[in-house]
């Protein structure tokens, strides 16, 4: 069982990209699990086609103790099993302790079955705090993707994440797989991310273009990959898929420094303008 | 070498960096040595030192009867905290006391995720429906403050939905560096809240408030039933059997009076700048510092028939305990103590002490500031860090319609000259040469420092006591007085003189030989390396 989670600014697209690569995964008959550790509780509604889902926190303090996990998890597009951690409404509570709380509910009632090929994380924007951090202590996740774009802030969330990974990863085993750039059209961009992967000592992974066609199946609560199976960007989510299935390039990341960033972003991107 | 520095002489050079400026050994009394106070105590030491919710629930809110006081957290900090103080009440006429009573919002798992607002209304609620309390107190421990739980809004929907008055206490256990943190947040909520929003004017014209004073073993009660004698009219008592009801009207009393420096000087403060109400320190902990406060007053009032009265009950307590107070004097005379408490009672004692005789060779605090060992007079001089500024320091202006000045500034510098009028000496004047003075005091230092002065009894708390006590030294508490008590005014004198006459007299742990004093306890042989020897 392969765990990934995946981290990056907040709204780069990680829950769209994780939903779309995970289509993918599906297609190719992995066995998949999703928990989404985000207290909107919206990753996983592409899969499930909009189905609203009762989350693990809801229910735990709704039912108490007593929870059957047929409650909190439900099966959606290409068998991939679906759970949303959910947590407190913004500003009162402790998410990072809901992550926790959730996490390990999960675990006691047997939702990591042995013959799940990968489970993923798609954790809530940035490192904040241990709740957040949860997916990659030691047992959890062993390979984290960040999702990021070429603009400076998406990248200087991307090194602020990789400083959290360094921490647990001199500690632990996790790693970072590579970096998903998800375009903004940003001008020299795959260059540009491609030279901030290699700074940091990991790769671009895969460069998804932008599509319409994203937003089109978004509207109609769907995959790229389910929506409109033939189409361009359907191929640009499956080649993710197999890259990812097929990595075996997983690193400690080397954190640059504020200076180094930026000079980067001058080098290959700001430069023109 | 002193017996300072052979004590200090044990530890590494990193911690006796930390700890040589917290102990002094008197040189040249009265002394104006300068001691390190109120710092971070360094990891690994075993302090005695409690936590910012004990000094603001435990010590300061906690004693007032008709206040309902809810602990907001999980369920240890309230149940632990509960009748643990011996802060004894008795209802008001017609009032409640919900001492007996403990109250907590038992926060669970889910709470702390999804905020624990709801469920502190719905306490609220409850204990509206069932105890219809006056006040209710809010006080919040650690997981409250990491969450964010905005108590004070819950506060202020309290006092509009139920037209009670409900005050909250962001008193987080890890705020400040001790309990004295706590003090200082109840001292502010009392006054931003209560103080000053009664209209009961007394009906004598010597009507006095005891701040510092929390009724331990009844220690209050011993106090009014003097200064009632004396025909003094007592509006409040900040906090011991203390009440939000007659709390409301303390700034229409004439004079404060502080007991415990550490824990109320800021209400003092505040109440003098607001109000103009003079404060005076006194000490009812022992036969002649109550006879010297009883007298301060007098001279504060100025009054020749209250003098009389002052004097003529002075006589007639004295003979009283008279024959009690040789007999323990004959049983005390010649013994030395140690003390470790608190922020003011390792000063008091003293005094107590020395009416029997016994002199005081070791005295420390928990968490007592520079300016209670030293005297007020340094104030200026302490500098504020962040673990000091992270606390509200509310300055008062004059109150345009109450302030109310008893004396020109002349007449109050006159008084000044010859009483503890807004001021404080501290503890260290008191002391003789060769005394040892410990700031945050430790396991390692309580014991280290009875071998190397040996007294004849040690009074500290519940965290060490059994420690020095079968250890050989006999050791009373003097947070709870081990439930007994009174121990102030004059028949708390010779409580306190027949309790620690029979502690001294029954020494039964010093008759034991432990077993590892006549053979070894250890039972093997010793190894050779690669250890084919083992037993």
């Amino acid at each position: 069982m392969r765990q990934v989670a995946i981290y990056g600014k907040g709204g780069i697209g990680k829950s769209t990209t994780t939903q779309n690569l995970n289509a993918g995964l599906g297609e190719m008959g992995k066995k998949i699990m999703i928990v989404g550790c985000d207290p909107k509780a919206d990753s996983t509604r592409l899969i499930l086609g909009g189905l609203a889902q009762q989350t693990v926190l809801d229910t735990l303090r709704e039912e108490g103790d007593d929870i059957e996990l047929d409650l909190v998890m439900k099966t959606g597009f290409a068998g991939i099993k679906c759970v949303e951690s959910g947590g407190p409404e913004p500003g009162v509570g402790c998410a990072g302790r809901g992550i926790i709380t959730s996490i390990s509910l999960l675990e006691r009632l047997g939702a990591y079955e042995a013959d799940l090929d990968y489970v993923f994380y798609d954790v809530l924007g940035d490192v904040v705090c241990g709740g957040f951090a949860m997916p990659i202590r030691e047992g959890k996740a062993r390979e984290i993707y960040i999702v990021c774009s070429g603009e400076m802030m998406a990248m200087y969330a991307a090194n602020n994440i990789c400083k959290g990974i360094t921490k647990f990863a001199n500690t632990g085993g996790v790693r970072l797989g590579g970096l998903i750039c998800n375009s903004r059209k940003v001008d020299g961009e795959a260059e540009l991310v491609s030279a901030f992967a290699k700074e940091l000592g990991t790769q671009m992974i895969h460069f998804v273009p932008r599509d319409n066609m994203v937003q089109r199946a978004e509207i109609n609560k769907k995959t790229v990959i389910e929506y409109d199976p033939t189409c361009n960007q359907a191929n640009e989510y499956r080649e993710l898929a197999r890259k990812i299935d097929s990595n075996d390039m997983f690193v400690i990341p080397k954190p640059l420094s504020q200076e180094r960033l930026e000079e980067i972003l001058l080098e290959h991107g700001i430069l023109d303008m | 070498m002193n017996e300072r520095t052979r004590m200090l002489d044990h530890y590494t050079t990193r911690v006796y960096k930390n700890r040589k400026d917290h102990v002094l050994q008197i040189e040249n009394a009265p002394s104006s040595q300068e001691i390190a106070a109120n710092t971070r105590t360094i990891p690994g030491i075993i302090t005695n030192r409690g936590c910012c919710y004990a000094g603001c629930k435990g010590v300061v809110v906690g004693p007032l009867k008709d206040c309902l006081v809810i602990t907001h957290g999980p369920i240890g900090c309230g149940y632990y905290s509960w009748g643990t103080r011996r802060n004894k009440a008795v209802a008001e006429p017609g009032g409640q006391n919900y001492l007996p009573y403990c109250f907590s919002t038992d926060m669970q798992e889910s709470d702390i995720v999804f905020g624990g607002e709801k469920k502190l209304e719905q306490a609220i609620a409850e204990a509206v429906e069932i105890f219809h309390p006056a006040a209710i107190m809010i006080c919040s421990t650690c997981p409250i403050g990491l969450i964010g739980d905005d108590v004070e809004a819950v506060a202020k929907r309290t006092e509009e939905k139920y037209g009670i008055k409900c005050i909250a206490f962001s008193c987080e256990g890890y705020k400040g560096v001790s309990q004295s943190a706590g003090h200082h947040i109840a001292n502010n909520g009392l006054m931003k809240h209560i103080i000053g929003t009664g209209d009961k004017r007394p009906a004598t014209k010597h009507a006095i408030n005891i701040l510092g004073e929390y009724n331990i073993g009844g220690d209050g009660w011993e106090q009014a039933r003097i200064l009632k004698r004396i025909g003094y009219e007592i509006v409040t008592v900040f906090t011991g059997d203390g009440s939000f009801q007659t709390m409301k009207n303390a700034h229409l009393a004439d004079l404060n009076l502080v007991m415990c420096h550490r824990s109320i000087n800021y209400v003092a403060e505040m109440m003098k700048d607001k109000y103009g109400t003079d404060w005076l320190k006194v000490n009812f902990i022992g036969v002649e510092a109550t006879i010297q406060s009883l007298r301060d007053i007098a001279k504060y009032f100025d009054d020749p028939e209250l003098t009389a009265r002052t004097e003529e009950v002075i006589r007639d307590e004295l003979a009283n305990i008279a024959d009690a107070v040789a007999y323990y004097k004959s049983k005390l005379k010649g013994k030395k103590a140690g003390i470790f408490v608190g922020g003011s009672r390792s000063h008091h004692y003293q005094a107590l002490l020395r009416d029997f005789g016994v002199e005081t060779i070791i005295a420390g605090y928990e968490f007592a500031h520079r300016d209670d060992y030293e005297g007020r007079q340094v104030l200026p001089t302490i500098k504020e860090d962040a673990d000091s500024k992270n606390i509200e320091n509310l300055v008062m202006t004059p109150d345009p319609q109450l302030y109310k000045q008893r004396y020109s500034d002349e007449k109050i510098e006159e008084l000044r000259r010859e009483l503890p009028l807004g001021t404080y000496a501290g503890m260290i004047r008191d002391m003789k040469d060769g005394h040892v003075v410990i700031d945050d005091f430790n396991h390692f230092e309580t014991e280290q420092i009875i071998k190397l002065m040996k007294p004849d009894i040690f009074f500290s708390g519940i965290k060490d006591k059994y420690i020095i006590q079968k250890g050989g030294t006999p050791s009373r508490q003097m947070h709870s007085y081990d439930y007994a008590g009174p121990y102030a005014g004059f028949l708390g004198a010779v409580n306190f003189a027949r309790d620690i006459t029979m502690a001294i007299y029954t020494n039964a742990w010093a008759f034991v030989t432990p077993p590892w004093k006549n053979h070894s306890t250890l039972i093997g042989t010793v190894g050779t390396v690669g250890g084919d020897d083992h037993a």
